[in-house]
């Protein structure tokens, strides 16, 4: 199925998404990668808001390229990173925050699909080193938080237009694509035995 | 001869081509593998990365933000007038490169954590020399390598016994680890040698090597062939979604062993190989993988 959401998403549009599904978003993105999540985990741990309230929202693992021009911030290339770095912090900020679509590369693990599950969430993948496409899909920097982190670990809040195609690795029954996948590679690869 | 400074230019035109056009080769073997594909989630995923690598050209932006570490390879004449010189001349043109294109700053000290802002360190820019008798051109080659490709490399050391095909599953095992995480379908290069170090060279030199060119050892090409499918076999596919390319094309370099050892080198590229050569020799600049550059002036 192909799906057209706009932010806030609600934990019925989220779980009504399953495996294999293609989603293009509108709306509001929030970037956060390793140094971002730290961050953010310190902050909802001790009590501090977050720059931007999550629930409802899209987080997107990807550090930019971006220009500062006289219009302000033009972020150049913007396509994931590794989400799989993330998985430590992941279940607590979907827990913490609502926050019910992430999107990276690579795949996350069981503990962010149980994330998922419970809080009504789901992970997709963007097509990875797409930076110049998704750039595309990208309408205006809304805000930057916490650029003393540095540019790619900083929190870009990016309004997104039509931006996709976001493929559903885990989604809120718990099923968790890649993991399936890795286990008809682990059989392929027997079968590759003798054929070199 | 060419001046120091206009080097300098032509370098940051060659970091500018490997940033946002994909050389013609890769781009050939991407559409082959899209026309071939009939899983559609993988055929989905191979017509974004193709729409992602037409509007990086059409619109001037790097393919990928990830724009990597900057290495350079340098096949210099024992002539060429500027050997001494190249070294700083890289490492300028990789600083004003990294303002001028943009490229994401991703050199980090290993200790501190400090990102450097100009993708310049210790021992960054890399540069692997080769020293050509009788010459004296220098043909430079750089490469920008994600952080993500380093999840399919890896090198191990094999007592011989394992042979040829200890080898080969070595080098199934890492693609088969790395899964989606390397952003495949990957490019693989492959170093079969007696040492770790020497491996890991050998594999990056078959990195390098063109597309779809065969090792001159027959038994060797056809080893990457048979390998090439195997890796294919696994199953992963593009993005990881599944499909029938895992890998573009794999390539080996062997070396002599030690009678005690076989080591196995891997350095593998994600989809977005990007690298660009150009020739210089006299006032002459010819870029090599990136034909269209050859019109250009710099000042």
């Amino acid at each position: 199925m192909e799906y057209r959401l706009r932010t806030p998403i609600s934990e019925q549009e989220i779980r009504r998404l399953r495996v294999g599904d293609l989603v293009f978003m509108d709306g509001l993105v929030v970037t956060l990668r390793d140094a971002g999540h730290r961050r953010a985990i310190e902050y909802l741990r001790s009590g501090r808001r977050l720059p931007i309230d999550l629930a409802g929202l899209v987080l997107y693992h990807m550090g930019p390229v971006v220009r500062m021009s006289e219009g302000g911030w033009e972020i150049v290339a913007a396509g994931p990173t590794t989400s799989a770095r993330l998985e430590a912090y992941e279940p607590e900020l979907i827990e913490k925050t609502g926050v019910r679509l992430i999107v990276g590369k690579g795949g996350m693990g069981a503990k962010t699909a149980e994330a998922c599950k419970r809080f009504g969430a789901a992970y997709a993948i963007y097509p990875g080193g797409a930076g110049a496409l998704a750039a595309e899909a990208i309408e205006e920097v809304e805000m930057v938080e916490w650029l003393d982190l540095g540019i790619p670990e900083a929190m870009w809040v990016l309004r997104v237009r039509n931006f996709g195609p976001l493929m559903i690795m885990i989604d809120s029954t718990g099923r968790n694509f890649y993991e399936e996948r890795r286990r008809i590679v682990e059989e392929n690869m027997g079968r590759t035995a003798g054929f070199v | 001869m060419l001046t120091e400074d206009r080097i300098r230019r032509y370098v940051i035109e060659l970091m500018r081509a490997a940033a946002i056009h994909l050389p013609e080769e890769v781009k050939t073997s991407l559409r082959r593998a899209y026309e071939l594909e009939d899983d559609p989630l993988a055929r989905r995923m191979l017509a974004a990365i193709l729409e992602n690598v037409e509007l990086a050209g059409g619109r001037r932006r790097p393919i990928c933000q990830d724009t990597g570490v900057v290495m350079f390879s340098v096949r210099a004449g024992e002539r060429f007038p500027m050997l001494g010189r190249l070294p700083e001349i890289l490492r300028a043109a990789v600083v004003e490169a990294t303002r001028m294109i943009p490229l994401r700053p991703n050199a980090v000290d290993v200790i501190t954590g400090r990102n450097s802002g100009d993708n310049t360190g210790d021992y960054i820019p890399w540069i692997d020399w080769e020293i050509v008798p009788e010459e004296d051109y220098a043909e430079i080659t750089v490469m920008l390598k994600g952080g993500g490709s380093e999840a399919a490399g890896g090198v191990t050391v094999l007592t011989p016994s394992a042979g040829i095909e200890g080898a080969s599953k070595f080098v199934l095992e890492v693609v088969k680890e790395a899964g989606p995480r390397a952003c495949p379908p990957l490019i693989i290069g492959v170093g079969i040698s007696g040492t770790t170090y020497t491996a890991i060279c050998l594999a990056k030199k078959a990195l390098l090597r063109g597309m779809g060119l065969r090792n001159p050892r027959p038994e060797l090409a056809s080893l990457e062939e048979r390998l090439l499918n195997a890796v294919n076999m696994l199953g992963w596919g593009v993005h990881g979604v599944g499909g029938r390319t895992t890998a573009l094309d794999l390539r080996i370099e062997a070396s002599h062993r030690h009678p005690a050892s076989l080591a196995v080198g891997v350095v593998s590229s994600c989809w977005a190989f990007r690298y660009s050569t150009m020739r210089i020799r006299g006032d002459n600049v010819e870029f090599l993988t990136h034909n269209f550059l050859n019109e250009l002036e710099v000042d």
